[in-house]
């Protein structure tokens, strides 16, 4: 089964090829067909593996496919490595990912023939890129795909071409993910220059021999970190995921919430050896970690556009996901990247069908009272709301409570700094389903007619979704509560190597079931509060004032960049242009040939074409001639 | 027998171009462009085989002891390739264009291209001066007759300026024959086995290094390009940027690394540092362009400014990654001018500013536009990726900050193309481009050709890297 792997990515690609060529003949049936069965057959395939992997006995497998790149004593094959940690993110891609395509043969389609191939030829590459990366056997091929799946990104956020807002949001996506990579790159360097090799089987052995605290460790890891940022929307890389809500909703749901955005946590959870003995990096990874998840949070209170408070939601998830890298609960880090791929991959889902019942309407304000006709929709969103808000037993509650748990143990601050950062997202979440379901409807008469529950292609993915955001944490209840984390014990393979060298924070099972009450009453406090405000909300026109208003606007952040990189780049290169290169370099190219000009032209009048003058010159050579000769 | 006739067939079918009319013209100079294509594709094949069977040894100018020493060496066969593919491509491109004296314009192409098969190939230090002078004589006129409005200014900066270097080159060489021992022989062979004093070589360096850098160019002494490639017509503009400046980096590898080794060492750092100035200055000034060919005229500068500094990093990598890219850049440049002059042919304009809605209007162009200038950024499994990520390493090897700054065009290459594409294939039609027709099937065979070779290197540069490792294994023999 495991050689079968290179059929997971296969089938996606393809599906893009036949899509791609294919976009002006295939009808629109044909074309959703195409998209939706490639990643299913992906996803059977992958269920297959996961069967394969968790069977007693299982090791990590390298699968060779051929050579790439090869010189000197570089050594770069094209391998595929099969492990638990990998067949996991199989399955959460592949499997998301076909609920999202069969959801999009509904969502688009509005769209002409063409411009539906090519949406799902771009969604079917994006699920190959994303493949290539998770399944990479070293960090060059992981790195194939971490640019791959930046490029579909851009592709998709840009879907729309005509609107240059679009093509500008997904340029600043591109070029803020350029900036993480090189990071990435430099770090893949230094690696090759340190261990020869970016095979993880080997590098990972050998950065363990280097023992803890090594400087070249603490370096490269926070390189790696640098990528990670770029992907995965960390401060100060962030600000790239909100704008990138210009795309189709269902690709917010796939690649800005569930898959792509989650690549810098799978880097790091893979490099975990790398991380573990570099506790300097951890503290790095933590702190910024936590503050993304606050400062996130704190913006998306005040956002009016649904997908906007979502997007802000991902960064701040993200965040979670960062912190419990940087104190080490791995498990907890990518049990986190898979409910909050249900969750939030629900939200968006959600979030799509309320903006194609209101004929494209994202304001919030303009809302309201929906939940009488999307019973589904409303129904579906409020349990993904009560996961991500972490209400017991659904699915957010266990992995954020993992995280926050290994967090207290670390350190109580970057608790508290969490905790509060979950009470806002209990908040906002809350917010934004009355603001959109409860009350009275706000929008214009002609939006009520129109309003309708979506097809089944729509809301069949949204009740799988709501049913995998409810069940999907039970996989991981901790023995607190008489669980026996099964995803821990399935994942112990991958994060064993970082075993000697962990320092286990510990807390006591009475501590952790104290911390998980307060933060489930404090939650269902913020829950209340945010209901109680904005049950009966009117929109009275006004425009946010005072801090609120800071909070709205981004805290600026986007204007700070403008004023401090991008404008001062412009401004540098125009300079260089007009000044040093025309007037200075090719001024004094200029000047040499002019000057050369005027000298001949000088030299010229010697020849005077009087015979006397040439004789009295060739004497006076002819005199300093033998000067020079006699005395030197 | 058969590198002589890579020679050849292009003079003869120059000469005959001449003499030949109107479509004649066009058909007859593809014709020898493809009949040369495959001789040189014949010739890989026997490199493959035997890669020391392919030389020519004659004598030329007995009393001067030079000979007309020509062969192939994996750098070599890796350039015979290049220019012979470029030309097909070339002429593709262009096969429905009207050029004034057709036959003059192909003829002297084709004569070029006899130059630079020469130069490519040439073994004897003066064969090589002479077709490396060859070259230019034809691609003067080219410039100068079918040229933008500019052209008699620029073409002239650009021969003289081109011209001095090939002077100091000149004395150079003239220098090394007279230190070879017995009767003075110019061939490749005695050069690399001159026995110099460091002094010596270190001034020695320069000669070469200037003709060299001016050809490549090299940050300061590029100033004549971007107007070059902006005055001179497409398919010259090609052959300059796709194979001409490929020469410079062949000068250094063939001529400089193995003759004068103290002097690059002494030297190198100061080579690199200029050229990691040049990336990252070139890469900001293309940010501010409004003409697509100035555009890319500096991300040239900037491709070839980080070529050159892995060239001196000293890594087996970095070279390695240097002679796959000599390749690769040489078909992303040619495949961005079949666009651009696609572009300029149907708007008549090439500034950036006048363009938009390509992608909705014409969306062949602009998907083969969008997959070469992918190819241009180096994102993986394009052709791009692969060189720069082995020359990136080289340098990485050489000095980490050094390959930091110059990582910088990483990000500035996302934002100049970028900002292109965004300006120029989408947004909302114009009255311009409101009626731009479609990709035509001639100009999609170029095209394909191009991108063909963009994604198969990408994605399997296996044949390319075995290729060029040829030339790497001998350079570092001879370091010993």
């Amino acid at each position: 089964m495991i050689n079968l792997v290179w059929l997971v990515p296969c089938f996606p690609l393809l599906g893009f090829l036949l899509n791609g060529v294919g976009r002006r003949v295939f009808p629109k049936g044909v074309t959703g067909i195409i998209g939706c069965l490639t990643v299913l057959a992906s996803f059977l395939i992958s269920c297959g593996i996961f069967n394969a992997v968790r069977a007693d006995g299982f090791t990590a497998q390298t699968v060779h496919l051929f050579d790439f790149i090869s010189a000197g004593s570089l050594h770069l094959p094209f391998d595929f490595y099969v492990d638990q940690l990998t067949s996991l993110f199989l399955l959460i891609i592949t499997g998301v990912g076909f609920l999202i395509h069969l959801y999009s043969t509904a969502y688009m389609h509005e769209e002409s023939g063409e411009g539906f191939a090519r949406y799902f030829a771009y969604l079917n590459l994006f699920v190959f890129s994303m493949l290539l990366l998770v399944l990479g056997a070293n960090y060059v091929i992981m790195f194939i795909g971490w640019e791959g799946v930046g490029l579909c990104s851009y592709l998709l956020i840009g879907f729309w071409f005509k609107n240059a807002d679009f093509t500008k949001a997904a340029n600043k996506a591109f070029i803020m993910n350029r900036i993480g990579d090189l990071g990435f790159l430099i770090a893949l360097f230094w690696m090759l220059q340190q261990f020869g090799t970016l095979t993880f089987t080997e590098v990972f052995p050998k950065a363990a021999g280097l023992g803890m605290h090594a400087t070249v460790l603490t370096g490269i890891t926070l390189l790696l970190f640098v990528g990670a940022a770029g992907k995965s929307a960390q401060i100060p890389l962030y600000t790239w995921l909100p704008d990138a809500m210009a795309g189709p909703t269902p690709v917010s749901a796939l690649i800005h919430a569930a898959t792509m955005v989650t690549a810098g946590v799978y880097m790091i959870a893979r490099s975990n050896v790398l991380y573990t003995l570099a506790p300097a990096t951890q503290w790095v990874v933590a702190v910024v970690g936590v503050l993304t998840a606050v400062f996130a949070a704190s913006i998306a209170l005040k956002q009016n556009d649904i997908k906007k408070v979502l997007a802000y939601s991902t960064v701040s998830q993200l965040g979670y996901m960062f912190l419990g890298l940087g104190v080490g609960a791995y498990t907890g880090a990518v049990f986190h990247v898979m409910t909050h791929a249900f969750f939030k991959a629900l939200l968006f889902l959600g979030a799509g069908s309320v903006i194609h019942a209101m004929g494209g309407e994202q304001d919030m304000r303009k809302m309201g009272g929906l939940r009488g006709p999307m019973k589904i929709t409303y129904i579906t969103f409020l349990i993904a709301c009560l996961a991500i808000a972490g209400i017991p037993p659904l699915s957010g509650f266990f992995s954020k409570d993992e995280i926050l748990g290994q967090a207290f143990a670390a350190s109580p601050l970057l608790y508290v700094v969490g905790l509060a950062g979950a009470l806002m997202t209990a908040f906002y979440m809350f917010r934004a389903l009355a603001m959109t379901f409860h009350g009275t409807f706000r929008g214009t008469e002609a939006q009520r007619h129109h309003l309708h529950e979506s097809p089944p292609a729509m809301t069949l993915p949204l009740i799988v979704l709501a049913l995998l955001a409810i069940a999907g944490g039970w996989v991981g209840i901790p023995e607190v509560l008489g669980g026996h984390h099964g995803l821990s014990a399935f994942l112990a393979p991958v994060f064993a190597p970082s075993q000697p060298f962990i320092v286990r924070h510990e807390a006591a099972h009475r501590t952790e079931l104290l911390l998980m009450a307060i933060a489930t009453a404090l939650v269902i406090i913020m829950i209340l509060w945010a209901l109680r405000l904005f049950n009966r909300y009117k929109d009275d026109g006004k425009p946010f004032s005072g801090f609120a208003r800071v909070l709205a606007d981004k805290w600026y952040v986007d204007e700070l960049y403008d004023a401090a990189v991008g404008r001062p780049l412009k401004s540098i290169s125009g300079m260089l242009d007009r000044v040093v290169e025309k007037a200075g370099i090719d001024g004094l190219v200029n000047g040499v040939g002019r000057s050369v000009r005027w000298g001949s032209r000088q030299v010229r009048m010697i020849q005077t074409g009087q015979v006397g003058f040439y004789i009295f010159a060739m004497v006076v050579g002819m005199v300093i001639l033998l000067v020079v000769g006699i005395f030197l | 027998m058969l590198t002589f006739l890579l020679i050849l067939i292009p003079l003869l079918g120059g000469l005959i171009t001449f003499g030949l009319k109107g479509n004649g013209a066009r058909i007859w100079s593809l014709a020898t462009a493809l009949v040369t294509l495959a001789l040189a594709a014949t010739a890989g094949v026997a490199f493959r085989q035997d890669p020391s069977g392919l030389g020519l040894d004659v004598s030329w100018i007995r009393q001067l002891g030079s000979r007309f020493s020509i062969g192939l060496d994996g750098m070599g066969m890796m350039l015979v390739l290049l220019t012979a593919v470029t030309y097909v491509v070339i002429f593709l491109a262009a096969l429905r264009h009207d050029y004034e004296r057709p036959h003059h314009f192909y003829g002297l192409m084709l004569l070029t291209q006899a130059g630079l098969m020469g130069v490519f190939t040439a073994y004897d230090a003066l064969l090589f001066y002479v077709c490396w002078e060859l070259v230019l004589i034809p691609v003067y006129f080219l410039c100068s007759i079918w040229g933008g409005p500019r052209r008699i200014a620029v073409t002239f900066k650009f021969f003289v300026y081109t011209f001095f270097g090939s002077l100091l080159m000149l004395v150079g060489i003239i220098y090394l024959y007279f230190q070879t021992p017995g009767t003075h022989s110019f061939s490749w062979e005695a050069f690399t086995h001159l026995q110099l004093g460091a002094g010596e070589q270190q001034w020695l360096f320069w000669l070469f290094f200037v003709a060299f850098a001016i050809k490549m160019p090299v940050f300061p002494f590029h100033t004549w390009q971007p107007d070059t490639y902006e005055q001179a017509p497409t398919p010259v503009t090609m052959v300059l940027s796709a194979i001409m400046v490929k020469m410079g980096l062949f000068g250094i590898i063939r001529w400089v690394l193995p003759v004068l080794p103290q002097g690059v060492a002494h030297w190198s750092h100061l080579v690199i540092l200029l050229s990691v100035i040049g990336i990252v200055y070139a890469s900001c000034i293309a940010i501010v362009q409004t003409d697509l060919k100035r555009l890319f005229a500096y991300s040239s500068i900037a491709h070839m400014g980080l070529m050159c500094a892995a060239v001196f990093s000293g890594s087996e990598v970095g070279m390695q990654g240097v002679l796959v890219q000599m390749f690769n850049h040489g078909i992303i440049i040619t495949g961005l001018w079949v666009v651009v002059e696609m572009l300029e042919q149907r708007l008549g304009t090439k500034a950036i500013g006048d363009m938009g809605g390509i992608a909705l209007k014409a969306p062949r162009i602009a998907i083969a536009f969008m997959i070469i200038c992918l190819g241009n950024v180096a994102l993986p499994l394009t052709s791009g990726f692969v060189g720069e990520f082995m020359m990136f390493s080289g340098l990485y090897h050489y000095n980490g900050w050094m390959m930091a700054v110059a990582g910088l065009a990483i990000i500035l290459g996302a934002v100049y193309i970028l900002r292109m594409l965004q300006r120029v294939i989408f947004g909302d039609a114009n009255s311009l481009t409101e009626k731009i027709k479609d990709i035509k099937t001639h100009e999609w065979l170029a095209v394909a050709v191009v991108i063909g070779l963009i994604l198969f290197l990408g994605i399997y540069p296996k044949p390319l890297l075995e290729l060029v490792g040829h030339t790497t294994q001998t350079l570092w023999a001879l370091r010993g």
